[in-house]
């Protein structure tokens, strides 16, 4: 009896399980299958849900509204840069925090934190202001600069780097290495997961970035991703497939590099308040 | 942040070990934490630090082509009038009191189901579900938008098959609400229901092992034991999301605008519009401070709530 009861159950849960799996999957298959057919068709009834053959249409199209390849170009550069820079400057402010003592420590970080807490949004108009200024619309620096310096990438470096034990930093300093070359040859590859994890989440931040350069951006060749794609939608008529076409080419490398590194990945997104 | 300190007198030893070694020593371990946080600090000045403290004076004052001048509390006055901030404010309320508690549930649901030790496939169902957190919001509004079109959308084609009317989904008034709360509670539940997988990792199974002794069956065990231990894993998705809900963008500025007649007006979505479509930078500034204080709020009430659970 018991035994029956809980085979039901175990299915019932399987049956659930397989719900959802359809419910997250969906939208990137139809996200697919949309993108492989001509703007109408995707409003057929009944629907289309098997590919089309309208896929190089679709990319001629998008190609014509957009010059794709130059946006694609745009996002990686934008995301790579930052991630790069903004890894290496938190990291090195993370060190400091976590195993250093100096004169005004507990003073900056405690401004890390409340600048944690600070929204952006709060930012954006004097940000828009000072890029005004310094004539910088429509570049790649006004994109990557305001935000390198992340207290959330700052205070994680942190609290990874706290458990390094100082003999560590003793043995290389009794060794005549210097503090550069301490934090470059011994600091960092001994960092590898957290510093995996706080790129991805750096990296993914501004590769779905909006806001920020919906607002700097406004010629169409320095446009990134996110913004190209809602101009899409912006048009007098809409053409669902080459949209379709467009979220498809940007979801994808992201879905390629996340089956790759999964567990970095998740740690990364969850801002390594997970383990992944 | 009890951990911060560290043994006073190595900072002393190593400068004495390291004089005797080396010759010429310009950064020492005195100097190095300043070489090593000017560059992100400087940054951070310029950055954040100025644009907060510029946007709150910009807040006190007007503009008149590129004069600013100031005009007191007139912004905040203003605020405390303006019907579409009331209508923002009680918008992201709705969506928050209605939304977060779905997508936990639905979320914390999967976590147990998926921690159960007899489940096969785990690593697989912990991906599928994760998946749609790493889609941008952007992307995912726009799928969802064109699932959601009024005439022949999917999602309108599946309630025909049912016999259910036409819904118009992007522009009605309710509609529209139900339609922002599908794409965020798509996009967010496998994230936050990694992060419960993590919290229910953690729990003892000895727990577990006491209970079925007393005879609790898995519904009791669920309600006494799993959710009393992921308190504060509960507390951290709850204040996450509810400061997200508070900065919401992307979804109604693809989705519907803030439309119809403002019903998905965000906060965020007024400032970026009272800024950057109306050029109105000093009211602009006031709405994003008005967002200042709402977090700053639920940050302190967090700390004070995971302050008492421990």
């Amino acid at each position: 009896m018991k035994n029956k009861e809980n085979t039901t159950r175990k299915i019932n849960m399987y049956v659930l399980l397989l719900i959802g799996v359809v419910i997250s999957l969906f939208p990137f298959y139809w996200m697919v299958v949309g993108s492989t057919l001509p703007s109408g068709k995707i409003f057929s009834v009944p629907p289309k849900l098997i590919p089309g053959n309208h896929l190089l249409e679709n990319a001629k199209t998008l190609n014509e509204s957009l010059d794709f390849a130059r946006v694609m170009w745009n996002s990686l550069f934008i995301a790579i840069i930052y991630t790069v820079i903004s890894v290496l400057l938190c990291t090195m402010a993370g060190y400091a925090f976590a195993k250093f003592q100096f004169k005004g420590k507990k003073f900056l970080f405690f401004l890390i934190l409340c600048t944690l807490m600070i929204p952006f949004q709060v930012t954006l108009i004097p940000l828009f202001e000072i890029m005004v200024t310094l004539d910088w619309l429509n570049t790649y620096q006004a994109i990557i600069l305001p935000s390198i310096a992340s207290p959330f990438a700052i205070f994680l470096m942190r609290q990874n780097m706290i458990t390094i034990p100082d003999s560590m930093l003793e043995a290389a300093r009794i060794d005549g290495a210097g503090e550069f070359k301490i934090f470059f040859s011994i600091i960092m590859p001994t960092m590898k997961p957290a510093l995996a994890a706080v790129s991805i989440f750096l990296f993914m931040s501004q590769w779905n970035n909006l806001l920020w350069p919906l607002i700097t951006l406004n010629s169409k060749d320095m446009f990134t991703l996110p913004v190209a794609l809602s101009s899409l939608i912006g048009m007098a008529r809409i053409d669902y497939g080459q949209v379709m076409l467009g979220t498809t080419l940007s979801v994808i490398p992201i879905l390629i590099f996340f089956l790759i590194f999964q567990k970095n990945f998740i740690a990364g997104i969850l801002g390594g308040s997970v383990k992944g | 942040m009890g951990e911060m300190k560290t043994n006073p007198n190595d900072a002393s030893s190593t400068v004495k070990s390291k004089g005797k070694k080396t010759k010429r020593v310009y950064i020492t371990p005195k100097t190095a934490p300043y070489y090593f946080l000017a560059p992100s600090m400087l940054l951070l000045v310029i950055f954040t630090l100025y644009p907060v403290i510029s946007s709150f004076i910009l807040s006190f004052q007007s503009m008149k082509g590129s004069d600013k001048y100031f005009i007191g509390m007139a912004n905040y006055v203003r605020l405390f009038k303006d019907p579409v901030l009331y209508k923002s404010l009680s918008n992201t309320f709705q969506l928050l009191i209605v939304q977060v508690p779905i997508m936990l549930s639905i979320a914390i649901v999967i976590a147990v189901a998926l921690n159960s030790a007899s489940l096969r496939y785990k690593g697989f169902f912990r991906t599928v579900y994760f998946l749609p957190a790493i889609t941008a919001l952007v992307a995912a509004s726009l799928v969802f938008m064109i699932m959601l079109d009024e005439n022949y959308g999917l999602a309108n084609y599946a309630l025909s098959l049912i016999g259910v009317e036409p819904i118009s989904w992007l522009s009605h008034p309710f509609w529209s609400k139900v339609s922002i709360i599908t794409v965020m509670t798509w996009r967010w539940t496998g994230y936050n229901m990694v992060i419960f997988l993590a919290g229910l990792q953690t729990i003892s199974p000895d727990l577990y092992e006491a209970s079925d002794i007393d005879g609790a069956g898995p519904i009791k065990q669920f309600f006494y034991i799993t959710l009393p231990q992921l308190k504060p894993v509960f507390i951290f998705t709850v204040v996450m999301s509810t400061i997200g809900t508070l900065q919401l963008f992307d979804e109604v500025y693809i989705l519907t605008g803030g439309g119809p007649n403002n019903v998905t007006m965000t906060i965020t979505l007024y400032l970026y519009e009272t800024g950057f479509k109306y050029f109105d930078f000093g009211y602009a500034s006031a709405i994003a401070y008005v967002l200042v204080v709402i977090i700053a709020v639920i940050s302190w009430i967090q700390m004070k709530l995971v302050g008492d659970s421990d």
